[in-house]
């Protein structure tokens, strides 16, 4: 069945959005694991569905600061490989993995369901919860992170998704902290993830 | 009986062992070395097959299809990440190899797109895949499952694919 594409509007166009995002990496690649400078423009409200198919709000993950991604079950390589890496380093972080709260949120709504995402990640680490929602909720929260994601169709009928493939990092207010860049380091991004959990509001 | 299945496995453990790595093209212009795939989470739609081609022919080669009874279709696709995003696209016209060269599909690059899995795949398993060429035709390789986030050359460490980090490649218990 052919399907609506889904049009982002709230991008300018690609350069624009590369220049924001250009900027953003500048930013974050001089600040190391610290906090980023521009925080604000990231992160918002939400609305969604989790993989066990209750709603959730920013409210939910906010209280512990939190690692949220933004990637599709259709991914053959780039969103497995960063669920594992996420994975290997929740298990490295022990006791204080649980300091924090981990979203892999969906950028293709009309493939990825509550159940075949909570499927999908039944192959990781169960604290990461799997958030799906309607294309308008799933362009909402991609609008507020400023993440680019876009449906690309193939010769076959099918479709492709670009997006952004960084881990966000989030202190427990939802304000931004910094990026885990796609296949980032093991030293640097558990330094990034352990200065996460200082941010834990009761420590 | 227990000695009987000790020697079973045994002998199972020798005939993987004795899969060629390796397959060729009737005419021995086309090598197609170490195809591998990574084990795939619970319920994937998609997968990805790496490996290295080698064209031993004066005149370019192009691997245009694949089929498998493991997957509904097959592409031959790029991936890239840039500016953070990341990009994949079924490559036109098929993937070019070089004559008297050589064209390696691995993680981050080129790779033959398993698309509608039937089963997820699972580390340890392997699979048959055709492939087809322009002109050496149909080669059939022995996909081997290697464990998810596994690197090329049967797990060993790849270093370049992660920044440069030594880490435990998929050492993720799979269920």
């Amino acid at each position: 069945m052919r399907r609506r594409h889904i049009v982002i509007t709230a991008l300018a166009g690609i350069a624009g959005f590369s220049s924001v995002l250009a900027g953003i990496l500048l930013l974050t690649a001089s600040g190391g694991p610290g906090r980023a400078i521009g925080s604000a423009a990231i992160g918002g409200p939400f609305t969604l569905v989790d993989d066990n198919g209750a709603p959730v709000t920013e409210k939910t993950l906010a209280g512990k600061p939190y690692a949220m991604y933004f990637g599709y079950t259709y991914c053959p390589e780039v969103c497995p490989t960063t669920l594992l890496d996420l994975s290997n380093w929740i298990k490295k972080l022990g006791p204080d993995a649980d300091r924090l709260n981990y979203a892999f949120v969906t950028v293709d709504p009309e493939r990825d369901t509550p159940q075949s995402m909570h499927a999908y990640l039944s192959s990781f680490d169960k604290r990461i919860r799997g958030y799906s929602g309607t294309p308008a909720e799933i362009a909402r929260i991609a609008r507020e992170y400023r993440v680019y994601y876009k449906k690309v169709p193939t010769a076959d009928g099918s479709y492709v998704m670009d997006h952004s493939a960084m881990i966000y990092l989030m202190d427990a207010t939802e304000k931004f902290v910094t990026f885990i860049a796609y296949q980032e380091a093991d030293a640097s991004a558990l330094a990034k993830l352990r200065n996460l959990v200082t941010l834990t509001p009761s420590s | 009986m227990r000695v009987l299945t000790k020697t079973l496995a045994v002998a199972a453990v020798l005939l993987a062992a004795a899969i060629p790595t390796f397959a060729q093209a009737a005419d021995g212009s086309i090598t197609v070395k170490d195809p591998y795939a990574r084990a795939t989470p619970s319920g994937a739609m998609t997968g990805a097959v790496y490996m290295t081609i080698d064209n031993k022919a004066n005149a370019e080669d192009r691997l245009i299809a694949g089929a498998s009874d493991v997957a509904a279709k097959i592409q031959i696709h790029e991936m890239s990440v840039v500016n953070g995003v990341m990009q994949m696209r079924e490559v036109p016209g098929g993937l070019a190899v070089p004559a008297d060269g050589s064209v390696t599909l691995k993680p981050g690059g080129y790779h033959v797109m398993l698309i509608g899995l039937k089963k997820p795949l699972t580390a340890g398993e392997t699979f048959p895949l055709t492939l087809t060429f322009a002109k050496a035709g149909n080669i059939p390789v022995t996909v081997k499952v290697q464990a998810m986030g596994a690197a090329p050359s049967n797990g060993g460490g790849m270093g370049d694919m992660h920044g440069g980090a030594a880490k435990p490649m998929g050492s993720m218990e799979m269920k």
